[in-house]
């Protein structure tokens, strides 16, 4: 069974890091991605660029229209994820625990993924 | 025994064997029903068999795959479902002490909100419909019914799983559970708002499930604690309400009322989870040990205070906590002076972190009537009376209030 994790942290916390955490957090991502890599858990996994980027896009009056900014502004925002596979929730909530963020304040969520069974 | 109560007792270990057996708490559920049904038609005129509780999980696992069966037509995949559980040998059949222990970590999964993990517990191995749950939570039936449609389908989507967490988890897995076996106890004892009876049905649950995970975690200490603590508890309970629902303090209380036999397991319960714990005395146990000391007084005159406020001392190690401070604030007043423990109320007060805990100004006021400071009583009981919430509690407050200061 496959599950997204979250992760969440405060981004003006995370520009305010220093050169040598940063370096020390981004060490510490590679290793476990490394980890579930070789476990078999791992399907995918990217860190996400700030919230400055994003552009949100919704229906107003049929048409769609973008605005600046993050879907909702938030005090932590979500700054990355992974698609795992694992045997039940507690499986997904172990790896998920591991992940560098969750001990620097931040937070993972943990979601099932829907499976739809083999397209057409 | 009758059929009523032997579905209501053995509900659990039924309903947990079907769940490992048919994968599914609905389906489980759907099944134990369906049995139940065909157990009240039959057995009347054909008798009770000689192990209702094998008959019953049989009957269920066949009506189980009658239904699967019929819903086949529609969906192929069902088939193969119930192709699995017929498959699955009759020898598996036969409950098994760990399924009430999977389901009951099942239940009290800390990924379900707490309220859900109450309902769940009493739902499956208590066996209280969902109307008496929410009747006991005051709660409106579609509320609680629709709460644990929702676990249930978390338990199903997120794929929570159904077994005994492994070593290295278990002692935090079980901590949960006992939080919420402890939790269903409070409410019927702590609580006096609502009927008493539905309140009673509540802590003998809690009762019963501490008992289970007695019996089937025998060589951990705390939860031998838990059941001592409430069973020391629940031997009070004729005491401390008098007739007209007022709250009657532990040293006014007729200790001719209290339950000598739950006294007695209690405290050898508690002696057992202090002697088992190794090295760290669990919180329930020291609890525990507290409940027992008062239990062993025949008068409030002959407790035991400094061997009490030496307990609180040792359970303000394992778990410290302000709430615990003031126990023992109370406790050394009794033993070693009012005025000393009052000073330690005062020093609590100050710190400020149980601003809006009603029992911090409500001892305050104690102590001081007690020394025959009227005032200053006063004005506590008035803070306390400003924070209370239960209503037999705020009786209480207000007629100390009124004596003093007529």
């Amino acid at each position: 069974m496959r599950y997204m994790l979250l992760i969440y942290g405060d981004e003006k916390a995370s520009a305010k890091m220093s050169r040598d955490e940063g370096e020390a957090m981004f060490r510490e991502y590679g290793q476990f991605t490394t980890d579930i890599r070789n476990s078999g858990a791992f399907q995918a996994g990217a860190p996400l660029q700030p919230t400055s980027t994003a552009t949100t896009v919704r229906s107003r009056n049929g048409k769609a229209v973008t605005t600046d900014g993050p879907y909702a502004e938030t005090k932590e925002q979500l700054g990355g994820y992974y698609i795992v596979e694992a045997k039940n929730l507690d499986e997904a909530i172990a790896i998920a625990s591991r992940i560098p963020r969750v001990r620097r304040g931040g937070a993972v969520e943990v979601r099932p993924i829907m499976e739809l069974g083999p397209q057409p | 025994m009758r059929v009523e109560e032997l579905f209501r007792n053995e509900h659990g270990r039924i309903l947990a064997t079907l769940i490992r057996l048919l994968g599914d708490f609905d389906v489980a559920e759907d099944a134990l029903q369906d049995a139940v049904a065909v157990a009240l038609e039959q057995w009347p005129t054909a008798g009770t068999p000689a192990n209702p509780v094998a008959w019953l999980v049989s009957t269920a696992r066949h009506k189980a795959i009658d239904r699967l069966r019929r819903r086949a037509r529609l969906a192929q995949k069902q088939d193969e479902i119930a192709r699995h559980i017929e498959l699955t040998a009759f020898d598996q059949e036969a409950p098994v002490p760990e399924d009430r222990l999977r389901l009951i970590f099942t239940c009290c999964h800390p990924a379900l909100a707490i309220e859900a993990q109450v309902a769940l517990t009493l739902r499956t191995l208590g066996g209280l419909s969902t109307e008496e749950i929410a009747h006991a939570f005051l709660v409106p039936a579609p509320t609680m019914a629709q709460r644990l449609v929702r676990a249930k389908a978390k338990i199903r989507a997120a794929r929570i799983p159904y077994e005994v967490p492994s070593i290295d988890a278990l002692a935090e897995r079980l901590e949960a559970v006992m939080v919420v076996v402890y939790l269903v106890f409070n409410e019927g004892y702590a609580a006096t708002f609502g009927a008493r009876l539905v309140r009673h049905e509540l802590c003998e649950q809690a009762i019963r499930l501490g008992r289970m995970l007695v019996e089937l975690l025998p060589d951990h200490a705390e939860p031998k604690g838990l059941l001592a603590l409430m069973l020391l508890h629940d031997s009070r309970r004729q005491a401390r309400v008098d007739t007209a629902g007022e709250i009657v303090l532990l040293e006014h209380q007729d200790r001719k009322l209290w339950d000598r036999a739950r006294i007695e397991e209690g405290a050898a319960l508690a002696e057992a989870a202090l002697r088992g714990a190794g090295g760290q005395l669990g919180t329930y146990a020291l609890q525990a040990a507290i409940a027992a000391v008062h239990a062993d007084a025949r008068t409030a005159a002959e407790t035991d205070w400094p061997q009490i406020v030496a307990l609180y001392g040792m359970l303000a190690r394992v778990n410290p906590s302000p709430v615990v401070e003031l126990n023992r604030a109370v406790a050394v007043a009794m033993s070693s002076g009012i005025e000393q423990g009052l000073a330690l109320v005062d020093d609590l007060d100050r710190q400020g972190e149980l601003t809006d805990y009603h029992l911090l100004p409500a001892a305050r006021a104690e102590l001081l009537r007690r020394l025959g400071r009227h005032a200053e009583a006063a004005e506590s009981y008035r803070r306390a009376l400003a924070l209370v919430s239960n209503d037999a509690e705020r009786k209480h407050l207000d007629k100390r209030l009124r004596e003093i200061v007529s």
